[in-house]
């Protein structure tokens, strides 16, 4: 604001009362809350991880393919299986979501009316808002029977049926961010393409898109992160059989499935089930802290200005 | 012509309408092929059907889960479910058997009880910590490194899977403070999660308060302090209290942290709000405890469960969005 010769928002008068004094030191507190709930989240993790990791080595852990941490005689710590099954969920539902919200963005933004999108929008966002073990239990009383039918050796737990809930689920994250990607860039831009010529597929698919790309890609790997963080779902859903396998059908275990199966238990402190919660916890971590690093990055690198 | 892009794209440039349809084409002098242009018509037909359907998907999904789970909930969701505690017997939800039962209905009354004592405590919590935050960062935060680096981790922390968090209240609450599993360490668990879109919609809340309303109470010679309390809250309240509340019917919802904090499933009597390092049950976890059961039976429990699950949901959105109503209004 160019009236203003001083920003008093931002520098107003801090003297007076002890309240004056007090309050920003307070408040301050309670920001550094955040810094400290970070902090503790990668201390806790680190630490208990590197309890699991004096009994067993980085080597076994990350490239053994025998999840069987109960076994009496001899366990096995290789954390392949449970990765394989949270890219199996994630892959899956990353081809639902992907296609489908991309294209729903499309519409929202380019060929609904203003009246259909404020009706449409918000009932797509209802998804997002159901609580995950909804899903799950969505999965295994609806979606399981009907693959069942079509595939009559899909299993009770399957790694298919926690694909397409989670896929349901993450649809709106990609649609509703890429819609407002989408809908920032100026029509001048549409008019600029019609003037030429083109017509609305083209407009859609060959200037809006190109022109939203960073938002839409920064969406899908938001619904990424998401997906591989997700739980109750994919615990009720695909099952708690840690095992390598190209079969959608067939029961998997994610790495989230696995920390509620040993939650659940009775793993006791300072027990080797406790620890490896800690290593796999650390893993999900640092998965999906890169994958928001990712998104952040790519929203800002191709960031497209428009006035 | 061929029915590439490129070269359609040329022809209707020169056609001269912006939709790429022009009836008079015949007064054009150039070669004008009219097939190209209505296999692009056709074509644009087809994407728009693609992109409805597609919307569609996301419809049709929402409404088959939701008439799945009031299908499957129909006759079992009672005025007994409402009051009873849990029970490990099938048999004993059965609203017809009521009447013989020795040990009385099976239900999920403590756990609603839980459920909304877990939220009260969690609302607490995150009304001064995620209040106080959005506060420091949009009244007080110089525009430092130290104040990118805090908005930053926040929005990392938002993408956080929930059940790290619930690792974070395992290690922290229930083992290092000694909580035991308890409804306070259920409490803290779920604020820390939720604490992120707290922040966030507050700062936004408090974004929009015009400087000028500032700018008046300084001219007055009011402290910033008394600005704050006095001019900015009381017009930033409202939209603090809807995301505030949309955020606790996030929270009520999650299972995994209070999974792994310890909530109980077999609690008979809901937790004593006296007593805040008791044991407690909440819904989302007896839900899931239901719903893994083989048995037929207790799939029907476990959609009467959700059935009553959602309904508060639904409350708590109705109630925030007719605080934004009513605030709407008064702007």
């Amino acid at each position: 604001m160019s009236t203003e010769p001083i920003d008093l928002s931002r520098n107003g008068n801090d003297v007076g009362t002890i309240g004056d004094r007090l309050a920003r030191y307070i408040f301050f507190g309670c920001a550094t809350v955040t810094i400290a709930t970070t902090l503790a989240i990668v201390l806790v993790l680190v630490n208990g991880a590197t309890d699991f990791f004096s009994t067993v080595s980085l080597t076994e852990f990350f490239t053994g393919t025998d999840w069987s941490p109960r076994a009496a005689d001899n366990p096995s710590f290789g954390v392949l299986p449970l990765v394989w099954g949270t890219l199996m969920i994630t892959v899956g539902s990353a081809l639902i979501a992907i296609p489908i919200g991309t294209l729903t963005a499309i519409y929202l933004s380019e060929y609904a009316s203003s009246r259909v999108r404020r009706v449409v929008k918000p009932t797509l966002e209802i998804l997002a808002g159901i609580p995950t073990i909804v899903y799950g239990f969505f999965a295994l009383s609806f979606i399981t029977p009907i693959l069942q039918q079509i595939y009559p050796g899909t299993g009770t737990f399957n790694a298919a049926a926690g694909a397409i809930v989670v896929g349901v689920m993450i649809i709106p994250m990609v649609s509703s961010i890429s819609e407002d990607a989408m809908s920032s860039v100026p029509d001048s831009l549409r008019n600029a393409a019609y003037g030429l010529g083109a017509t609305k597929l083209e407009v859609s698919t060959q200037v809006v898109l190109p022109a939203s790309l960073s938002g839409i890609l920064a969406a899908y790997v938001l619904a990424i992160s998401r997906a591989i963080g997700e739980t109750m779902a994919v615990t009720l859903a695909a099952g708690a059989l840690a095992q390598v396998t190209m079969n959608p059908f067939a029961e998997i275990q994610t790495m989230t499935a696995y920390m509620v199966e040993i939650g659940t238990g009775d793993a006791s402190v300072g027990s080797i089930g406790y620890q490896s919660l800690f290593a796999i916890g650390l893993t999900l971590f640092a998965m999906t802290f890169l994958m928001n690093v990712l998104s952040m990055w790519i929203r800002s690198r191709y960031r497209e200005e428009y006035q | 012509m061929s029915t590439s892009t490129d070269t359609s794209t040329t022809t209707t440039t020169r056609s001269g309408d912006p939709d790429g349809f022009d009836p008079d084409g015949d007064d054009l002098d150039f070669d004008f092929d009219g097939s190209s242009i209505k296999r692009k018509h056709q074509l644009g037909t087809i994407f728009l059907g693609l992109c409805f359907a597609a919307t569609m998907v996301g419809i049709v999904a929402l409404i088959a889960l939701l008439a799945d789970v009031l299908l499957e909930a129909r006759g079992w969701l009672t005025w007994e479910f409402l009051t009873y505690p849990p029970s490990q017997i099938a048999e004993n939800y059965v609203p017809n058997n009521y009447g013989e039962l020795a040990t009385g209905p099976g239900g999920m009354y403590p756990m609603i009880i839980g459920s909304i004592y877990l939220i009260i405590m969690t609302a607490i919590f995150t009304l001064f910590l995620g209040v106080g935050a959005a506060i420091y960062l949009e009244e007080y935060a110089p525009d430092s490194g130290l104040t990118r680096f805090i908005e930053a981790n926040i929005s990392n922390l938002a993408g956080v899977p929930s059940i790290v968090y619930g690792l974070l209240g395992l290690a922290v609450f229930v083992r290092a403070m000694q909580t035991g599993a308890s409804l306070i360490a259920g409490a803290l668990t779920l604020t820390l999660l939720i604490l992120p879109i707290v922040i966030v919609q507050s700062q936004e809340s408090l974004r929009a308060v015009p400087d000028s309303m500032r700018q008046a109470s300084y001219g007055t010679g009011a402290t910033k302090w008394q600005t704050i309390r006095n001019v900015v809250l009381p017009e930033a309240v409202p939209g603090i209290m809807t995301g505030i509340i949309l955020s606790l019917s996030r929270a009520i919802g999650e299972t995994a942290p209070i999974l792994m904090v310890g909530a109980a499933t077999t609690m008979f009597t809901p937790p004593d709000l006296t007593d805040p390092t008791g044991s407690f049950g909440a819904m989302p976890m007896q839900i899931y405890e239901w719903a893994k059961m083989p048995e037929a039976e207790f799939q029907h429990v476990a959609a009467a469960g959700i059935v009553v699950l959602l309904t508060i949901l639904l409350l708590m959105n109705a109630v925030a969005i007719f605080i934004r109503n009513k605030y709407d209004k008064r702007s």
